[in-house]
């Protein structure tokens, strides 16, 4: 029923469009560039400020952070895992940043070196458990994250830790030019992000390990390796981000990121990933934090109470996520 | 069989967006009557049947029940009217005893409250007594064989009071013995005056089990044969539309140069001792009963599963082989018995199936070269004569036989020498079966050399040039072309059979 083609090569023309990278792109994440769309012309009209460029710059540099993590949620995801240990990652990295410099008087190469091991640390062990066991990555993620917690709280005694440093401020506040920092960052993981998904063969093993494992181990590829690499990639970027945010407050603290691991699976889900595994594009996760950010952003100008604020993002990834549900049912 | 016309469809027809599914399909079925639907994949028996069980709501022509017109919405409606689907995947709860799966849903109770365990045992054991079955009702799901719980499954539905009874390839994951087992099964049914719509892709079967079969082709009713009177040739030409002069083909050489020699492997229970050899530009059939250790023998080749003793030698070479990316550098390809658990990754594109095991040749670091990846799928899309309306289409949505194609297409593109095929037609129909045979014939021309792991004894018989047969894990005969017979076969495959569990 599905096909009555008896000449097997398809025409060169339609290779040739389904090539085009803006045309696939666009076709995949048609839903959600259309709500991001009316989204931002809506809030153009409610709100003169909302395209200046202060603002537009304002926006990705609050999105920049939860990106770097939905990045590697991404692959997590698709290789149907989850992390939840990206959240107590970033105050990990920032107190252990910030310690070293205040504390222990360490350079700040030196610090910013150590702060990004522990993500290091973090996703490895993660990475390790996860490839060498059959601990579900939920369970794994869960213990490494309230560890990861714990020992932020346990090195600072609770306490913020302040670090009154022009250049340790400039990592996440500078400014090249009139571009923030964290949005220079913002470019340079998501360009990484999409070259390992779609260009590399890791990608293509991700897809497949996350896709049908069995069916990777028969066609030889090395799932535990494949694995390792996504958990220690989403301990780096936590880690990124945690640096990050700890320079932009001026203090590594201890209760930075919480729920930060909720912000970047929500993000992965807007953009189309399935949780299930095997589907998914960084782009679609690009969409979906810019959805959750816009949002944010936008009932901050309209001067909407934070508390409402949760209520708002809750029902929009809903109503996301099921007319995504609604698009899928049809073929079926 | 009796005169009754039991149901009755008339003139179904059925749209999908973009895909005229049924366009005109009418069937008669009688009480006591089995009656075989027979298409290619993708013909249309399954929304046929999915209309029947109220999965799908037709968008014209009438169902009559014991002559009365019967409107079918919901999978309750179905239930209700008396029908009751088997599907080819199990939907038994493998954690739980026979007796619960069978009242699922609506279990004896004592009082209001509490599950009457007892009563339902009981109940469930006369259900089971009645075939004459060897199964206690309080045994786990998971400790049945799969022709056991298939029994069961068809016991569950019966127990609905259901009249009319539609298996979906019943057969396709069962040996030879088990499948005696369900024809004794369904014959019993038969007597009770339960109407059977009975699917399979195996003609053998249908002229042991089917009293009538009906053939639809592309949504299309094409006819009704009483089994007696159709030919296979018949039915196949009814099938494809034009008639299929070699369905085997097979030129057989002398081949002699050996590739592969097994010696004494021995792994665990499953594998006692098993030796042979294989030569290029052979085809070396593996028979035996479902659990004899033919694919396990494979496993352990392909370097999936250990083994204690033994040695596997390549061209007369001793070698080591510990994950399958070293068996595939050494020039071996497995196509594994299952494609959708093992093979395909089912959400992505033809392409990326293709090629996932050719990345080298067109990945370097970050560089794709998108002109040689689709040199690569479009060869083997050829090679496989993979019927897909574009590269980019999701295998999923391919039909059985292609997406068998697309997997033994992924494998030639590794070039091996040695390639293994554990049930290459599974679930496959006529058509591509043929094709696949053909391209097995050009394969060992070109000096390929392929073991053939099959349950289905003519394609054994037809394609190899010599059979291993095993048995409980031993190897039990090799035996030559000349004068091969299934009774033959069975007769070393059932040698150190142990009783069923």
């Amino acid at each position: 029923m599905n096909n009555k083609t008896t000449n097997a090569a398809p025409k060169g023309r339609t290779l040739q469009l389904a090539h085009n990278p803006i045309v696939t792109f666009g076709k995949e994440n048609l839903g959600i560039l259309i709500g991001l769309l009316i989204l931002c012309l809506l809030l153009s009209f409610l709100s003169p400020v909302f395209l200046s460029k202060n603002n537009i710059l304002n926006v990705l540099r609050q999105v920049a952070t939860n990106l770097y993590i939905a990045c590697a949620m991404t692959m997590v995801i698709i290789l149907g895992g989850i992390d939840l240990s990206v959240g107590s990652t970033i105050a990990l990295s920032g107190v252990i940043t910030g310690g070293f410099i205040a504390f222990e008087g360490l350079p700040l190469w030196v610090a910013v070196i150590c702060g990004l091991l522990a993500g290091v640390v973090v996703g490895a062990f993660n990475g390790f458990l996860i490839s060498k066991t059959t601990i579900p990555p939920f369970i794994v993620t869960l213990s490494t994250m309230n560890i990861a917690r714990g020992a932020s709280y346990v090195y600072t005694g609770g306490q913020p830790i302040r670090v009154m440093s022009d250049s340790f401020n400039f990592i996440g506040a500078g400014y090249v030019g009139d571009i923030p920092m964290p949005i220079i960052y913002l470019v340079i993981i998501v360009i990484i992000s999409v070259l390992i998904m779609s260009k590399s063969k890791l990608g293509r093993h991700i897809y497949a390990v996350g896709g049908n494992p069995v069916a990777a181990r028969f066609s030889g590829i090395k799932n535990s390796r494949v694995l390792f690499f996504a958990y220690l990639f989403s301990g780096i970027m936590s880690a990124i981000a945690g640096i990050v945010l700890a320079s932009r407050m001026f203090s590594g603290q201890p209760t930075a990121g919480q729920g930060a691991e909720m912000d970047a699976i929500a993000a992965v889900v807007l953009g189309g990933t399935s949780m299930s595994g095997g589907v998914g594009k960084i782009g679609g996760t690009v969409i979906g934090a810019l959805i959750i950010g816009v949002l944010s952003n936008g009932l901050n100008l309209l001067g909407i109470n934070s508390f409402w604020q949760y209520i708002v993002k809750g029902v929009v990834i809903l109503i996301a996520v099921y007319v995504d549900f609604l698009k899928k049912g049809k073929g079926k | 069989m009796s005169e009754q016309i039991l149901l009755e469809m008339n003139h179904i027809r059925k749209e999908f967006p973009g895909v005229l599914a049924l366009k005109d399909v009418s069937l008669q079925l009688r009480a006591g009557e089995v009656h075989a639907l027979l298409g290619e994949n993708g013909a249309g028996k399954s929304t046929l049947i999915k209309i029947l069980g109220g999965i799908y709501s037709k968008d014209s022509g009438d169902i009559f029940i014991d002559g009365k017109e019967v409107s079918i919405n919901s999978v309750l409606d179905a239930q209700k009217l008396g029908i009751s689907v088997i599907h080819q995947e199990l939907v038994l709860v493998p954690h739980m005893s026979v007796a619960e799966n069978i009242y699922l849903g609506r279990e004896p109770m004592k009082g209001t409250r509490f599950v009457d365990f007892r009563k339902m045992e009981e109940d469930a054991q006369k259900l089971l007594d009645s075939f004459e079955l060897d199964i206690r009702s309080e045994t786990k799901v998971s400790d049945l064989t799969i022709a056991q719980q298939q029994i069961v499954e068809i016991i569950k539905a019966l127990s609905f009071n259901a009249k009319i009874l539609v298996m979906d390839e019943p057969t396709s994951s069962l040996s030879d013995k088990d499948v005696d087992f369900l024809f004794d099964n369904i014959r019993k049914l038969k007597k009770a005056q339960v109407g059977i719509i009975y699917i399979s892709h195996r003609m053998s079967e249908l002229k042991q089990i089917a009293d009538k079969i009906t053939v639809i082709r592309d949504g299309e009713y094409i006819g009704t044969r009483d089994t007696e009177a159709a030919t296979t040739d018949e039915l196949i030409a009814m099938m494809v539309g034009r008639k299929l002069t070699n369905y085997y083909t097979r030129t057989f050489g002398n081949p002699t140069k050996k590739v592969l020699e097994v010696k004494n492997l021995t792994a665990g229970k499953l594998l006692k001792d098993v030796s042979f050899h294989l030569n290029s530009g052979e085809i070396l059939g593996f028979a035996g009963l479902v659990g004899a250790g033919r694919s396990e023998v494979m496993r352990c080749i392909f370097g999936i599963d250990p083994f204690e003793n033994g040695q596997i030698l390549l061209d007369g070479e001793d070698v080591k082989i510990s994950n399958p990316e070293e068996a595939m550098k050494k020039g071996i390809a497995l196509v594994p018995e299952s494609r959708k658990r093992e093979a395909l990754f089912l959400a992505q594109s033809v392409k990326y199936n293709i090629t996932i095991k050719a990345l080298g040749e067109f990945i370097r670091g970050i560089h794709v070269n998108n002109a040689r990846e689709n040199e690569i799928t479009k060869k083997y899309v050829d090679v496989m004569a993979i019927k897909t309306p574009s590269y980019q289409q999701t295998v999923g949505n391919l039909s059985g036989g292609n997406q068998q194609k697309v997997v033994i297409g992924r494998w030639l593109a590794t070039k091996p020498k040695i390639l293994i095929l554990d049930e290459p037609t599974r679930g496959v129909d006529v058509g591509a079966k043929a094709e696949i045979y053909s391209i097995m014939n050009d394969l060992v021309k070109d000096g390929v050399a392929i073991i053939m792991i099959s349950s289905e004894l003519p394609e054994v018989i037809n394609m190899s040039d010599r059979v291993v047969v095993m048995s409980n894990g031993r190897i039990t005969g090799c035996l030559p072309r000349e004068g091969l017979t299934q009774e033959k076969i069975m007769y070393h495959a059932t040698q150190f059979s142990t009783p069923d569990r």
